[in-house]
């Protein structure tokens, strides 16, 4: 028996001093010792339980209008030890960057560093109003008018746009600039917005939104946008094309310049979705190669944390054609300090301006934790996250296509991600039994079914921020699972077995949606 | 570079696996053109985090934090005392540094707690179901706009004065693109609230009337009869609430049959941030839920038949129906979400109340001392925690002497809507548990002083 450092070993009862025991696995908490169940708020609180303190409230007569409240609202509360340990009992059911490699593909999951947390929480920053007299918040305004410095330095391009919220949210923007520009110019008649079929799928979403038609683009058999079939369909009915760069079949669009020049030749404006930005940033200037708007994931290029789903931030780099038509509000350099244009009156220089997306000056604590980030590593450093982020997607690739295909093996370097299909699994078998697996092996699955151009997607990026050695246990990984998923391992077909759930039914769910909780002692209504 | 963990030994051996040379063999498929060789001009190289530390410090230094100062600003953003447990508990790495929950068997942590701020939500409008969570309150009030649109078939939102002027400046950007016809005008400022007027602007062209509850000047009024007059002509009744812990106090819109109903969350457990992130709230009766945009967790079984959660009705997302889908949503505010519902667990429906209680009783002391500022007048009859004066003078220009002062007086009208000459003298107060009785006296008197 191997013995700790102190000599000290645990205690273990003689062979043959204990009654065999009939444990069949089932625990009267449903507990599985580390593995906690956890009931729902609704089932453990109560509504006359709290874990805040509240200050009497001065003696008024109430002028509430004869609106005040009468009937409950049915929010139960938790003492705070008792709403401590629902949430710490909840969170060790969740997978997270913090405890092992996150290889979602086109997702980006590195390490979060806990300098852009503590920055974020100062209260200079995180205590400060929207709506603030500018002259007492000066250093806010800086940050921002630092951070667009370096997003319009990083990408070759123009100017910045701040406020979008998120990824999509930027997306839109970026269209909605396009047309604001189209109409200025009388072209309102270019009603179609082209799509690879490699996009995002909020591409089309957004052009739909945007008021466009969306017409997809096919990919060549190396898994790059069709130039000549982009090249045909160009035409004075065109806005544009959204193309996703590098791309997400994980390589760079070798013809990007082409592209962009063939679209403006034929009067159309270039979207490029900026979401694998991470894989070329310091080292690749995306606005040498024409294109006329990007969107950056603050969240993923520069490390804030996704918090389960959010909140993310989404500023887009305009061309120097596109700048005048970025909405309001942005904030300026003027002799006397920062300033923040955010009226809606035409003023000479933001006159055609789209108007105001967000209420807001957009997602400020993602704002201080990217420029936290860039400041850490610096141009040195910024460079070498693409290299080293490249150099691992790499590195993936050519450690596993023996064993799982690849379908652009052949297609170059990948960039910033991996990307594999289920052909040469065992009949029967697909790409979620690798995913689920990987699950049992302690791992997130990598992004699965996407891209679309590929059957049984396997999408895996592993980011700078894992070393070699993890990449190598996470490549053995994924080597045994695929192996006994070509081997037609049915014991594959019901993982995850060691997960807090077995696989859930995603079908029943929708079928019959249950989205807020109900009293089960009380009757529901006959259907 | 110590959030890097290669070596340069590793890198050699990573390339010879690869069967590459050096780094510059990978990126061979971009074309020269955009290669950058040297330094990135002007960013210098890479900082300890002590150097960092010291940067970001000392621009946070540069703004007047609430806490340093009386502090009365609201108008869609509001400062609320958040317990230091909230903070603890979402910086777990394993809330924080998850993503969105796309694979249920190890995400269900976010997932349960998910359908929790599901059920807290749609509890607190008074409406049947909720989403995951938007951006914010101006984008779920754009998206309600779009999901009025799809329900009735109709394209014209007639939107209240009472509604703020970014969310309208949101939803006319927006409509501009969509083709949504959009009605609206600046509010008067007076005790009363414009709910005759939109009533009768309603006709069978209309999908939908927007109104804020409470509104930009922190009026509050009954909204079931303009809930009737919407649905005598087939359109919905969007209500936005800006200030949910309202809603402790007074009646939910969903309880006068708002059929949709957004909020900005931001009042629980997120913090004022300058703006951003917060997170929206949206709701809506159970027989829209289909048009409903955003994210949704549902209850379901696992194999074993034990409870789980997974995001459903995906089918309504962009990731499958494109340009068909109910929106573009894709990444949303998770992380506030949870903050949000850490923070309404501790509260409960008793703190909640109490919270409300305080934060209406300090408002009435505020809104009365005010008032007696000589040339002060208060617009409001009835109001929560925010009510609007009207100076003798421009207010925008006394809000900028009182912040040369300390002092983060309100929200000037003239801020919100430049060049309305009849809103220029309105200043908006919001008055909350952080308010001590010092600030309003502070206040009062400094207003008093200026004024003179």
């Amino acid at each position: 028996m191997t013995i700790n450092a102190s000599g000290w070993r645990p205690e273990r009862p003689e062979a043959g001093t204990t009654t065999a025991s009939a444990f069949t696995g089932n625990t009267f908490t449903g507990n599985r010792a580390l593995m906690l169940e956890e009931a729902l708020i609704f089932e453990i609180g109560s509504t006359e339980t709290t874990g805040v303190e509240v200050a009497a409230p001065a003696r008024v007569a109430s002028r509430l209008g004869s609106l005040d409240r009468s009937a409950p609202i049915g929010l139960p509360g938790l003492s705070e030890p008792e709403a401590v340990r629902h949430y710490t009992r909840l969170s060790r059911q969740n997978y997270a960057i913090d405890l092992g490699l996150f290889p979602l593909g086109s997702c980006t999951m590195k390490h979060n560093p806990r300098l852009n947390e503590k920055m974020a929480r100062l209260p200079g920053f995180a205590d400060i109003h929207p709506l603030a007299p500018v002259d007492t918040v000066q250093g806010a305004l800086e940050v921002i008018h630092q951070l667009a410095h370096w997003l319009v330095t990083l990408t070759g391009m123009h100017s910045v746009a701040m406020s979008p919220k998120a990824g999509a949210h930027g997306e839109l923007c970026g269209i909605l600039a396009i047309r604001a520009a189209l109409e200025a110019r009388g072209e309102g008649h270019r009603k179609v917005i082209l799509v690879p079929e490699s996009a995002h799928g909020t591409n089309p979403a957004t052009a739909a939104f945007a008021g466009y038609s969306v017409e997809d683009i096919p990919a060549t058999s190396e898994g790059r946008v069709d130039l000549a079939a982009l090249t045909a369909r160009l035409g004075p009915d065109v806005a544009g094309v959204m193309i996703t760069n590098p791309n997400t079949c994980g390589l760079f669009e070798r013809d990007m310049r082409a592209i962009s020049d063939a679209v403006h030749a034929a009067g159309g404006l270039v979207y490029c979705d900026g979401a694998n930005f991470n894989a070329i940033v310091g080292r690749v200037r995306p606005g040498d190669l024409g294109i006329d708007a990007m969107h950056i994931n603050l969240h993923k290029t520069f490390s804030t944390p996704h918090g389960g789903g959010g909140p993310g931030s989404g500023p887009v780099v305009f061309s120097e054609a596109l700048a005048p038509y970025a909405p309001l509000p942005f904030v300026e350099q003027t002799a006397d300090g920062f300033r923040l244009v955010e009226e809606e009156t035409a003023e000479e220089h933001h006159a055609g301006s789209f108007g105001r997306m967000v209420a807001f000056q957009g997602q400020m604590g993602m704002f201080t934790r990217a420029l936290t980030y860039i400041l850490s590593h610096g141009a040195d450093g910024l460079r070498q996250v693409a290299e080293d982020a490249v150099l691992n997607a790499n590195y993936v690739l050519r450690s596993l296509d023996d064993t799982l295909d690849a379908p652009f093996g052949a297609s170059g370097p990948c960039m910033h991600e991996a990307l594999f299909s289920d052909s040469n699994l065992a009949e029967g078998f697909s790409t979620i039994d690798v995913a689920k697996g990987l699950i049992d092996e302690g791992y997130h699955p990598m992004t699965m079914y996407f891209p679309l151009v590929v059957h049984g997607a396997m999408l895996v990026e592993p980011t700078e921020t894992e070393s070699k050695a993890a990449l190598d246990q996470f490549i053995g990984a994924l080597r045994s699972v695929a192996e006994r998923a070509k081997a037609g391992d049915v014991a594959l077909k019901s993982a995850p077995h060691f997960a807090p759930r077995s696989r859930l039914d995603e079908t029943l769910a929708a079928r019959k949606p249950v989205l807020v909780w109900k009293d089960p002692a009380v009757p529901l209504a006959a259907e | 570079m110590r959030y890097l963990p290669l070596t340069d030994t590793d890198r050699q051996a990573m390339l010879a696996t690869i069967g590459a040379k050096s780094i510059d063999d990978l990126f061979v498929d971009v074309p020269a053109i955009a290669q950058l060789d040297g330094p990135i001009h002007g960013l210098p190289g890479h900082a300890s985090e002590l150097a960092v530390e010291r940067h970001m410090s000392a621009l946070a230094r540069k703004n007047l934090a609430a806490g340093d100062a009386p502090f009365f600003l609201g108008c869609g953003a509001y400062r609320h005392h958040v317990p230091a447990s909230v903070d603890h508990l979402i910086q777990r790495g394993e809330y924080l540094t998850a993503y969105t929950p796309y694979q249920p068997e190890i995400a269900q942590g976010t997932l349960q707690m998910l359908f929790e701020f599901q059920t807290q939500v749609a509890r607190l409008l008074g409406t049947d179901v909720a989403n995951a969570s938007m951006y914010d309150g101006s984008t779920a009030c754009w998206e309600a706009i779009g999901m009025a649109r799809r329900v009735t078939k109709r394209a014209k939102a007639i939107l209240s004065t009472g509604l703020h002027p970014h969310y309208v400046s949101v939803a006319k950007t927006m409509a501009k693109f969509t083709g949504d016809v959009l009605e609206t005008g600046t509010p008067s400022l007076s005790a009363g609230t414009d709910i005759g007027a939109l009533i009768a602007a309603i006709d069978n062209d209309t999908s939908c009337v927007v109104v804020q509850y409470p509104d930009i000047l922190g009026r509050i009024e009954d909204l079931s009869e303009l809930a009737a007059a919407c649905h005598a002509k087939k359109a919905l009744l969007i209500a936005v609430v800006t200030e949910p812990v309202a809603l402790g106090a007074i009646r939910s819109p969903g309880e006068m049959d708002a059929d949709i109903v957004v909020g900005e969350g931001q009042s629980i457990g997120v913090g004022l941030q300058f703006g951003g992130p917060y997170v929206g709230l949206f709701g809506c009766k159970e027989k829209y839920l289909r048009q409903m945009p955003g994210r949704l967790c549902g209850e379901t079984l696992d194999a074993d038949g034990r409870r789980g959660f997974v995001l459903t009705l995906s089918t309504r997302e962009q990731h499958i129906r494109r340009e068909k889908a109910t929106s573009n949503i894709c990444t949303n505010s998770g992380l506030c979400a949870l903050a949000f519902s850490i923070h309404m667990t501790l509260l409960g429906e008793a703190g909640l109340r109490a919270l409300a209680e305080t934060n209406h009783a300090g408002a009435v002391v505020a809104a009365e001392r005010l008032a007696q500022v000589p040339g002060v007048e208060l617009v409001n009859t009835a109001f929560f925690n925010e009510f609007t004066l009207k100076l003798p003078v421009e207010a925008r220009p006394v809000v900028r002497t009182l912040a040369d002062r300390g002092i983060l007086a309100g929200v000037s009208l003239g801020r919100l809507y430049p060049g309305e000459a009849a809103l220029a003298n309105g200043l908006v107060v919001a008055v909350t548990e952080t308010t001590t009785m010092e600030d309003v006296e502070t206040l009062a008197s400094a207003l008093q002083e200026v004024l003179a």
